[in-house]
């Protein structure tokens, strides 16, 4: 029997921060292609799981494959990069004195060498590429504006088009659509949808109506306390006793009964 | 829009100010109009310039703050001085083929790796690969260890005191605390003579020049995107795939060896070379000159370099006494009132210019220009990482809507302890209690 490898492996992954447990015997599997949104309450881990992937702190235990032959827990930052792994950061992260169109010069496909560096010149298939992206980002008008003089959801967009830049084969992105209006949130998930099938991509999100725009059709992954909850459809995620408990019915049920939660620490099957 | 690396003005200024320095001053001098002594003194800040220029590619460019340029200056002031030392030959006081000092402390040979400075090149060799191979180990076991900020900054200054208490013991063959002096010759003629000066004076105007084009096409580089970018965010540079210490390292390396070729010529026009030349207060000095002129220009620094310099040799002789406290001033007033130094404060009184205007306008009732203070006011390319002076973004529909992430984000991306509050609340279902899960541990935790 043959399949496809997973482009991400993560099994039984432990982070502890001074105690508390931000990461709890994850064990996560992406197919090549996916675009998987993952939900959860604050602190449930999301973010943390992604600075694992990238690099950005190591695991206390477990282990971390890449398309099942690049052991990530050997790999640093860039190296990890390098690989075809890009990160869009919860709070935009963007090159704040650099031009817009510097920011995606920076991220731009392509050798990431010092030497190379000191001898670039910009080619004209790079810039075709990088108003290409100003366009899908509607920013064509601001590439020569410092990045920092952006609105916060410009900043989104354009953290985006770094990722687009980069042509990262796996695509992290860590809520993109917090601070942006109705009509770009939604434009943000179509671009999201029309990038997965060539690339894959993991979305974090809280806004369910995004989180329903994405992913339907797909699979929707619940983390709670630094696990995994619950994996399916939006819808059967949303109708999961344990997942309305914790999360989106917490308001009421906490109320109700403010401890008893005896089934959050199961993983789902 | 996009700039060039040099724009026509620009080279029209750097071509006349190069044939200033390096043509009319010496012939001036040649013929009389500027005495000796003046432009020996000139040369003596413009290799201070140098170590100012190598301050700045670390500390303004690559955000650096390194305390450790004076030694590699004052190393490769060494490197050339021991060439100078050797040219003595039996002209010293003790008409022996070795230095003074050897004699003095009972040597009849010469130490062996005293010998191939015999030959010019050798030493001159040696003033761009010494420095550059101590700065190679250092700042690769430094950046590989990811010491930043001021830790990067005390351990240099570790560094270049411990260079200074070596260079201190006469066991080093070095010359111990009087160092190197009492040259005498060069190419075979007396280096004292005006005539050598004023090659040394070319050569240093040659040099400082070079290397501030070098520096320039440098910086406009996509490796100086890179190096900048590092100053900025450096946690996101390794995740948009470049390795921020191997840029560090490159700057490092580079920087000694800017320093070191302006020390080995400032030794030939000062005339002697001692380790109280590398102990950590001179290479705050070299800070000064930096934040003075205004750090991140590359044309900040040399200004701030000759004018601090030129004011410190007044009042040396005016009010000797005061002059420490006089720099300490200097510095303070510079960082409190011109973060961007010298070179930002056209800028600066322009954009006061407008505020005053904006101010006048709006006593008289009208409307002021809004969009001249909206964005950050005198700001050009020139702005060092004095950035706490730009006013802030402005306000986003995202902060509008109680979202506490601030509209610039602080250098360090994310850490997920303090991203835990600042996830915005977007939908009502996703109110979140985001401490409890730390703060109550879960009671069916085994």
């Amino acid at each position: 029997m043959s399949r496809q490898p997973f482009i991400l492996t993560a099994e039984g992954l432990n982070k502890s921060f001074a105690g508390f447990q931000a990461i709890r015997d994850l064990s996560f599997y992406l197919d090549i292609g996916e675009l998987r949104t993952v939900i959860g309450p604050n602190g449930a881990g999301k973010s943390t799981f992604l600075d694992l992937i990238t690099g950005r702190t190591r695991p206390d235990s477990g282990a971390l494959m890449f398309e099942e032959k690049d052991d990530l827990l050997k790999l640093n930052e860039y190296q990890i990069q390098r690989l075809g792994i890009g990160r869009k950061f919860q709070t935009p992260t963007v090159y704040t004195r650099h031009t817009v169109y510097e920011n995606l010069l920076l991220s731009l496909a392509g050798s990431r060498g010092l030497w190379s560096s000191l001898f670039h010149r910009t080619k004209p298939a790079e810039d075709e590429r990088i108003d290409e992206i100003l366009q899908v980002i509607k920013l064509s008008d601001r590439a020569y504006d410092r990045a920092g003089s952006l609105a916060h959801g410009q900043k989104q967009w354009l953290e985006i088009g770094m990722l687009l830049a980069q042509d990262a084969k796996l695509m992290l992105v860590d809520e993109p659509a917090a601070g942006m209006t109705d009509e770009e949130t939604h434009r943000t998930g179509e671009l999201l949808m029309s990038l997965a099938g060539p690339r894959t991509i993991v979305v974090i999100e809280h806004d369910m109506t995004f989180v329903r725009q994405i992913s339907a059709g797909r699979k929707v992954t619940v983390l709670h306390q630094g696990g995994i909850l619950c994996e399916g459809s939006i819808d059967r995620v949303q109708n999961d006793e344990r997942v309305i408990e914790v999360y989106l019915g917490r308001k009421s049920r906490a109320r109700a009964k403010p401890k008893a939660k005896p089934q959050a620490n199961s993983h789902a099957a | 829009m996009k700039e060039k690396t040099f724009s026509r003005t620009h080279l029209l200024i750097l071509g006349l100010l190069s044939i200033l320095l390096i043509v009319v001053l010496p012939v001036a001098n040649a013929h009389g109009y500027i005495s000796n002594f003046q432009l020996n003194t000139w040369g003596k800040y413009l290799c201070y310039a140098m170590l100012a220029i190598s301050v700045d590619l670390l500390w303004g460019y690559t955000g650096l703050l390194s305390l450790g340029q004076a030694m590699f200056f004052t190393l490769g002031g060494y490197m050339f001085g021991m060439h100078l030392m050797l040219m003595i030959g039996r002209l010293g006081s003790y008409q022996s083929d070795l230095p003074d000092f050897m004699v003095f402390s009972g040597l009849t040979t010469l130490p062996s790796f005293w010998q191939p400075f015999y030959s010019f090149s050798f030493s001159m060799l040696m003033v761009v690969l010494l420095p550059a191979l101590v700065a190679l180990a250092f700042g690769f076991l430094a950046f590989r260890a990811r010491i930043k900020g001021v830790y990067f900054s005390i351990l240099t200054q570790a560094l270049t005191y411990s260079a200074a208490l070596l260079f201190f013991r006469n066991e080093l063959m070095m010359g111990g605390d009087n160092g190197f002096t009492g040259f005498r010759r060069l190419f075979g003629a007396e280096i004292r003579s005006p005539e050598v000066q004023r090659w040394l004076f070319v050569a240093t105007g040659i040099a400082l020049v070079a290397t501030y084009v070098f520096c320039r096409w440098l910086t406009r580089s996509k490796f100086g995107l890179i190096q900048q970018a590092v100053r900025d965010i450096e946690a996101r540079v390794l995740f948009s795939g470049y390795s921020a210490a191997a840029f560090k390292l490159f700057v490092f390396v580079l920087s000694a060896v800017i320093a070191s070729i302006g020390g080995a010529l400032y030794v030939a026009q000062v005339g002697s070379i001692n380790p109280n030349a590398m102990t950590p207060d001179k290479s705050l000095e070299a800070v000064v000159w930096c934040a003075v002129g205004g750090r991140g220009t590359l044309v900040g620094p040399i200004i701030g370099a000759v004018s601090v310099n030129a004011a410190k040799s007044w009042a040396t002789q005016a009010y000797p006494d005061l002059w420490l406290i006089m720099l300490g001033a200097i510095f303070v007033l510079v960082v409190l009132f011109m973060p961007r130094g010298l070179v930002g404060l056209p800028a600066q009184f322009a954009w006061a210019g407008r505020r005053i205007n904006a101010f006048i306008q709006e006593r008289r009732g009208r409307r002021p220009n809004s969009d001249d203070d909206g964005n950050d006011g005198g700001d050009d390319d020139s702005g060092g990482p004095g950035t706490s002076r730009q006013p802030p973004d402005p306000p986003t529909e995202a902060s509008a809507m109680s979202d506490p992430v601030p509209a610039d984000p602080p250098g360090d991306p994310a850490n997920p302890h303090a991203r835990g509050q600042t996830e915005p609340p977007l939908t009502p279902a996703a109110q979140p209690q985001p401490r409890r899960t730390s703060a109550d541990p879960d009671p069916s935790t085994p």
